[in-house]
């Protein structure tokens, strides 16, 4: 490396439409700290982005171990983009297991920016090497910048109060500030978080500013790169004010929106559970909005206290993960036997049990609809994106309380810790569907329908009603009835009622030629990859549609009719076919084609389009 | 309020018809019950009875007040969610030793350690009922059932002590013959502020008939009761001759003049756990009435108590201030 003196603004300064980075290290190396500040930085500076994070399933695997390597990646863009990217044009790698557990991903002829420092015969030790990638011909077909952070950082804060181990953990902001340099992006919002983060710290906020600003301009002051680039702002973002969000925080937001326009108050029941917990997280800090949160001794007391708050004329709900849901089973059957509203957002993980907890899949979707003993329908919604997810969550709390049933939201851990730009809603654009408890005892029934099928929502408190519900089969009267005619009179009533959610949502629109050979339909996360995927084949000059589903239990009226149009009905889900054998059993005539993926990893936009150009040509 | 009719005991109960087993010592706690709420002065609108699954667990329908029959042992955790959301109603738990200790158990160990103002009605038979006679967690070593037919070799749990373990702030024994006695220790239970934990010995006359009638059977009950009544002395027997005094950590039986007298409400559980484990000399008598019963922090009191400091410190959030919020930009 020389440190011939030269000024960055001599190097040529190359546009690019988008660019995909990943930063890699170890658990302990703050790499979800620095891909979130390069996220909020390019949001500000408004490019559309899209967010991967990929961390182990422990929280500190030995250090230096391949096990413990911690990736973050991103795409941004001057365009509209749908997804973090297939295949980085950069690997930052921190340490020798983080760049040998993710060089192959990068796209032939990408970026390595390699920190040299921690390639040691110990650290090559520790990711199971025999020789340094860096010298044995492993990286050839690759550009490898090499930089020696470790010492870097050590060098520019020699006079830091700070101790040697803790200099050491400013490497990050150095990295930081490289990239920053390197894609021309302005250091001032990672500065104000530093100062805002550290406040009462502010020795540690001072290092990691100077690391930052000394990543910064050896980017400008050492030949490590032979141009630099822009990526532009996004013209096609709409106009209007925006916020970089998170899948579970716009669902936090969005259950308490939901209970706002109700004019209630939020309830969550929950138990801490990867990748949901930070949903609870989240509305435990909205305490001023009026939202109660409890964090149950475990998943069902969760589900429980938040039944429990409805039926006391709180909005319940409750968050976890497929494991979690799997324990609220019989708490979601009494649910749907009392007829309260209740929210239960599962945020899926791989599986079965335990499986993948940090990892993606879809494959609660027939948990969801069908997972509970006997006849116990309910509406299941799926968020596609973590900006989708403030709506859906929205949505859920309005099926909840219009139809006095639970409802399951699908997310998962894609776009539950992916993050994109969400254009704020207007409040007043925002639907609106005020509570009316019952209060009038004339011919009151507990179980008497309105015209949606609900029944009345009475709390307790409310003079002349007392009543009892339960978990024992009831006629109209709220008594117990166990006659035959009976209960298959309530069976199918809370059946009819269920389906007839269908009424009150919109048939999905077709994205494309509304008639074709193909339609690639998908549900939850997946939208990204198909988005992507479409676009490229239809730019290619192919003929392909596209539509995405929402509310998946009831389905959407006009299926039938749309898949009637296309020759084939393609369905990617991270999953073994789930949603295929939904809509086989109920539109048998039509031709649907399961594409599974279960790696624990999303589609990627490449892979999808491949299959669409395999089934196009045959 | 003071102009509303005050309720009497037969408004309590609902217009449905009873079905327990003849001669099921549950008849006698509900009428005690109906009998403690007209005392109390009780709303039938702000009273909710919540249960789980069992004989025990069909308590609510009988009651003409709000009512919740959910699903095995999670009575709590639905009372939880009741009373954390609206801390004006005045929550009732009815639950059995199978469906609060056995399935329920993990609930209750937290709902008494959270404290929230409920009381928690658990009827004792030591047996399943509402399954045809199976063992319970509070069951005898060496019970013969249908599922231990050469005796049970668990070993059995004594609900006070579990109370007692959990940091419950009232715990407290009754007989579900005893009436009494039993309206007593309701609404001492009912006045506590705090989670109330009272277990009835309660006769199942089908499955496990007699099981406390060598203490609690009424011409054995004041020879083999000690009630425990706080700020008296610890004296039982007929005539109240006998006394119970405690010399470094060991029980004496005394005469009546030289017992202790019983503090429910010291700093320590210690004499609590000591009387909970009295019996087990078979010399002595069992306790019944106030174990413990000392003050705490409500739950749902605290909570709210950050809601009204939230909204004091960052003022009450709105639709608006909740979307726009963090730091936003703007595209034109």
């Amino acid at each position: 490396m020389t440190t011939t003196e030269q000024t960055g603004a001599e190097l040529p300064l190359e546009q690019c439409d988008r660019v995909v980075i990943r930063f890699a290290g170890d658990s302990g190396d703050g790499m979800q700290i620095t891909g979130n500040q390069f996220t909020h930085t390019s949001a500000v500076f408004g490019n559309d982005l899209a967010t991967l994070p990929d961390f182990p399933a422990e929280i500190r695997a030995p250090a230096g171990t391949r096990a413990g390597v911690s990736g973050f990646q991103l795409q941004f863009s001057s365009r509209d983009i749908h997804t973090p990217g297939d295949e980085p044009d950069v690997l930052v790698a921190m340490n020798p297991a983080a760049l040998i557990v993710n060089y192959k991903d990068l796209r032939s002829g990408g970026t390595i920016i390699a920190n040299t420092g921690a390639f040691t015969a110990a650290e090559l030790r520790k990711a199971s090497l025999d020789t340094n990638p860096l010298e044995d011909g492993t990286l050839a077909g690759y550009r490898v910048i090499q930089v020696d952070i470790n010492k870097r950082v050590q060098e520019t804060l020699a006079d830091s109060p700070l101790k040697s181990k803790d200099i050491q953990r400013c490497k990050n902001f150095y990295t930081l500030g490289l990239m920053y340099w390197l894609y021309s992006r302005p250091v001032e919002t990672t500065l104000n978080w530093l100062d805002e983060k550290f406040a009462k710290r502010p020795e540690v906020a001072d290092a990691n500013k100077k690391a930052l600003q000394a990543g910064y301009n050896a980017g400008d002051i050492q030949e490590l790169f032979q141009s630099r680039y822009a990526v532009p702002p996004c013209g096609a973002l709409p106009a209007g004010t925006y916020r970089n969000i998170m899948g579970n925080q716009a669902v936090a937001l969005g259950l308490a929106a939901g209970a706002e326009l109700a004019g209630l108050k939020l309830f969550l029941g929950s138990y801490p559970i990867t990748p949901a917990t930070t949903i609870l997280e989240e509305l435990a800090a909205l305490k001023n909005f009026g939202v109660k949160t409890f964090q149950a001794e475990d998943e069902i007391a969760g589900i429980c206290t938040a039944l429990g708050a409805s039926y006391a004329g709180y909005l319940g709900a409750t968050t976890t993960s497929g494991p979690g849901l799997a324990l609220k089973t019989e708490a979601m059957g009494l649910a749907v036997i009392t007829e309260l509203p209740l929210v239960i957002v599962n945020v899926q993980r791989g599986g079965p049990s335990t499986g993948l907890p940090t990892k993606v899949e879809q494959a609660d979707l027939l948990q969801s609809v069908c997972g509970r003993n006997s006849e116990a329908p309910l509406p299941v919604l799926a968020c596609a994106t973590a900006a989708d997810s403030f709506d859906c969550a929205v949505e859920a709390c309005r099926i909840a309380i219009e139809y006095m049933t639970p409802v399951i939201l699908l997310s998962d851990n894609f776009i539950a810790n992916g993050s994109q730009p969400w254009k704020l809603p207007r409040v007043d654009d925002l639907p609106k569907f005020p509570v009316t408890f019952r209060k009038d005892p004339v011919d009151f029934l507990p179980y008497s329908r309105n015209e949606k099928g609900a029944r009345p929502w009475v709390i307790p408190g409310t003079k002349d009603l007392v009543h009892r519900i339960g978990g024992l089969e009831k006629d109209e009267t709220g008594n117990i009835s166990i006659t035959p005619e009976n209960h298959e009179i309530m069976t199918r009533i809370r059946q009819d009622k269920i389906i007839g959610i269908r009424d009150s949502i919109p048939t999905p629109a077709v994205d494309g030629p509304e008639s074709g050979d193909l339609l690639v339909l998908g549900w939850g996360s997946t939208k990204g990859p198909i988005n992507g995927a479409v676009e490229r084949v239809q730019e290619a000059g192919q003929s392909v549609s596209q539509m995405h589903l929402r509310h998946i239990w009831p389905f959407p009226k006009g299926l039938d009719e749309i898949f009637g149009r296309f020759k084939a009905v393609m369905i990617p889900e991270m999953n073994m076919g789930q949603l295929t054998r939904l809509l086989r059993s109920e539109y048998p005539q039509h031709n649907f084609i399961s594409y599974p993926k279960v790696q624990g990893q999303p589609f990627r936009a490449t892979e999808i389009a491949t299959k669409i150009k395999e089934l196009l040509e045959n | 309020m003071s102009t509303e009719t005050v309720l009497k005991k037969k408004d309590f109960k609902s217009d449905q018809e009873v079905r327990w087993c003849p001669g099921c010592g549950d008849y006698g706690i509900i009428n005690s019950v109906q009998g403690a709420l007209a005392d109390l002065g009780a709303t039938k609108e702000n009273t909710v009875f919540v249960s789980g699954i069992g004989c025990s667990s069909r308590f609510p329908y009988y009651m003409d007040t709000y009512g919740f029959h959910s699903i095995h042992g999670r009575a709590p955790a639905i009372a939880s969610g009741i009373k954390a959301a609206n801390p004006d109603l005045t929550v009732w738990i009815v639950t059995g030793d199978g469906d609060g200790l056995s399935i329920g158990g993990n609930h209750m160990a937290h709902i008494l350690r959270r404290n929230l103002d409920i009381n928690i009605l658990l009827f004792n038979n030591q047996i399943y009922g509402l399954t045809k006679g199976q063992y319970s967690p509070t069951s005898p070593t060496g019970l013969r059932t249908k599922t231990s037919p050469m005796g049970s070799v668990d070993r059995p749990f004594d609900p006070i002590g579990f109370a007692l373990g959990c940091n419950a702030t009232f715990v407290a024994r009754t007989i579900d013959t005893h009436m009494k006695h039993m309206g007593g220790v309701l609404k001492a239970a009912a006045a506590h502020k705090g989670t109330s934990f009272v277990e009835i010995f309660q006769n199942c006359v089908i499955f496990n008939d007699g099981c406390f009638d060598e203490t609690a059977a009424k011409d054995v009950r004041d020879e083999r009761t000690l009630d425990l009544r706080p700020g008296e002395p610890l004296v039982y027997g007929k005539e109240l001759d006998k006394g119970v005094r405690v010399d470094g950590w060991d029980p004496h039986i005394v005469a009546a003049g030289e017992a202790a007298t019983w503090d429910p409400a010291g700093a320590s559980s210690a004499p609590a756990f000591l009387m909970s484990q009295l019996d087990q000399d078979p010399a002595m008598p069992t306790p019944i009435g106030i174990f413990q019963a000392v003050e705490g922090p409500i739950y749902e009191e605290a909570l709210e108590a950050q809601i009204d400091e939230a909204v004091e410190r960052k003022g009450a959030g709105t639709l608006e201030s909740l979307i726009w919020s963090g730091e936003t930009w703007t595209v034109d």
